[in-house]
């Protein structure tokens, strides 16, 4: 038992660097998922076309051949990247894609009367966005992005498979030293669990909270 | 590195080979996901909250947890209970398993909106709970439900490369193979890569269809 401590600090190991993969492949999520949803309803082509490119092409690939296309590929045409790196970016890139269409949808959903008003009181198309449109919209993101760091959460598994070091990684480290396959493997869903448990529930706190005294306001 | 036309003819047809694996692992994904999918929303139905809760528990926990580590728990956990599977068969059952739990709130959502009145109809006309499934609540809820479904095939198709984990020679096992014998990475990956984003913008546009044949848009 006193063995297993030591093996269980493996894996905490592992887990922190998992925690450190989500929040950085998160927030890189959501600056890509900003940028790339308001393009795709940008009033210039061009910028509509490249924003679309993105997402298709980075929902269209899987997350695994993206990560080994980074780590592999991309130093060959001259940019080396650190395995965190790689896995930070792949991550990143294709679950902001994700996340653009869920900004997009919300800007979508705000109701016409939103917009005249912002007309109506002569606000530019920045000023309107800021005050008016994006605060409403952010609401109604917050349940999917909650459900898209999750599955980021999920994704960033995959790393083990270029050796970075995460809570997958230690797993399989620690079956090969013990060769006990339960245990580890067990530890790790539950940590993975509990990960997950913790993101739905701050995103639902946080959504109680930038809706408080909003009761009956919202439909 | 430049990218060699000759090489990419030369490794074409393992890659095929790998293309059919990933294909197969798909479809027989797909089928498995689609009954227990069923399977755990009339199952979280039941008036027995000993069934319900503990199968919704276990719903969220399937959902909650990375595919891949679950791909390792069915590879190398079950043999020490005395089942051993071989790679592809560990390797469906994952993905089944898995995306069962996604099609299930599909299914939810589908039985969800068949309307009070049928459920008191069938009742009304007397037929038992099999009768009152097969014949009346599952004809209306499915049709509206394949869209959402068939988009959570696609994703369970661009997720298969996470099998080469456990040793099936689906196409990405195939790439890396190559790649690493003649350590050559850049084209048998991006032809990974360019496999799966022409698969996936023709599903786009089946997808579509489906859509216009069923009516009914899911939007997430």
């Amino acid at each position: 038992m006193g063995q297993w401590a030591g093996y269980l600090q493996l894996i905490l190991e592992g887990a922190l660097v998992t925690i450190k993969l989500t929040l950085m492949g998160s927030v890189l999520a959501l600056i890509m998922a900003f940028i790339a949803g308001l393009g795709r309803i940008s009033r210039f082509r061009a910028v509509r076309a490249l924003a679309t490119t993105y997402i298709e092409f980075f929902r269209g690939t899987s997350i695994f051949v993206q990560l080994f296309w980074a780590y592999f590929v991309l130093p060959l045409l001259g940019f080396s990247l650190t395995p965190l790196q790689a896995g930070v970016l792949a991550l990143g890139l294709n679950v902001g894609a994700y996340g653009a269409e869920v900004v997009r949808g919300a800007i979508k959903s705000i109701g016409r009367e939103q917009y005249e008003a912002c007309i109506a009181l002569n606000f530019s198309r920045w000023q309107s966005l800021r005050h008016i449109i994006l605060p409403q919209a952010f609401v109604l993101m917050l349940p999917t992005f909650g459900n898209n760091a999750i599955e980021l959460l999920k994704a960033s598994a995959v790393v083990s498979l270029i050796s970075l070091s995460d809570m997958t990684f230690q797993a399989q480290v620690v079956r090969a030293q013990t060769g006990s396959t339960l245990m580890p493997f067990l530890t790790i869903l539950v940590l993975y669990f509990l990960m997950s448990s913790v993101i739905s529930a701050s995103i639902r706190g946080l959504e109680r909270y930038l809706t408080r005294g909003l009761d009956g306001v919202r439909s | 590195m430049e990218w060699d036309w000759a090489f990419v003819v030369e490794i074409l047809p393992t890659m095929i080979e790998g293309v059919k694996i990933t294909i197969l692992a798909t479809l027989l994904g797909s089928v498995l996901a689609a009954i227990i999918g069923l399977g755990l929303a009339i199952l979280r139905r039941s008036k027995n909250v000993f069934v319900s809760k503990p199968v919704g528990f276990l719903a969220d926990f399937i959902r909650g947890t990375p595919l891949l580590v679950q791909l390792y728990f069915i590879f190398y956990v079950l043999p020490d209970a005395g089942i051993t599977l071989s790679p592809l068969v560990a390797g469906v059952i994952g993905l089944g398993l898995h995306y069962g739990t996604y099609t299930a709130e599909v299914y939810r959502g589908g039985i969800d909106n068949v309307a009070r009145g049928q459920w008191e109809a069938a009742r009304a006309c007397n037929l038992s709970a099999f009768q009152t499934w097969t014949r009346i609540i599952l004809p209306q809820a499915l049709p509206p439900m394949i869209p959402a479904l068939a988009n959570y095939f696609i994703a369970m198709f661009k997720e298969t490369p996470l099998l080469s984990a456990i040793t099936v020679l689906e196409l990405m096992n195939q790439a890396r193979s190559i790649a690493n014998y003649n350590y050559r990475y850049i084209e048998p990956i991006t032809l990974v890569g360019a496999f799966f984003l022409v698969i996936s913008l023709v599903s786009v546009i089946a997808l579509r269809w489906l859509e216009r044949r069923y009516g009914q848009i899911e939007e997430r």
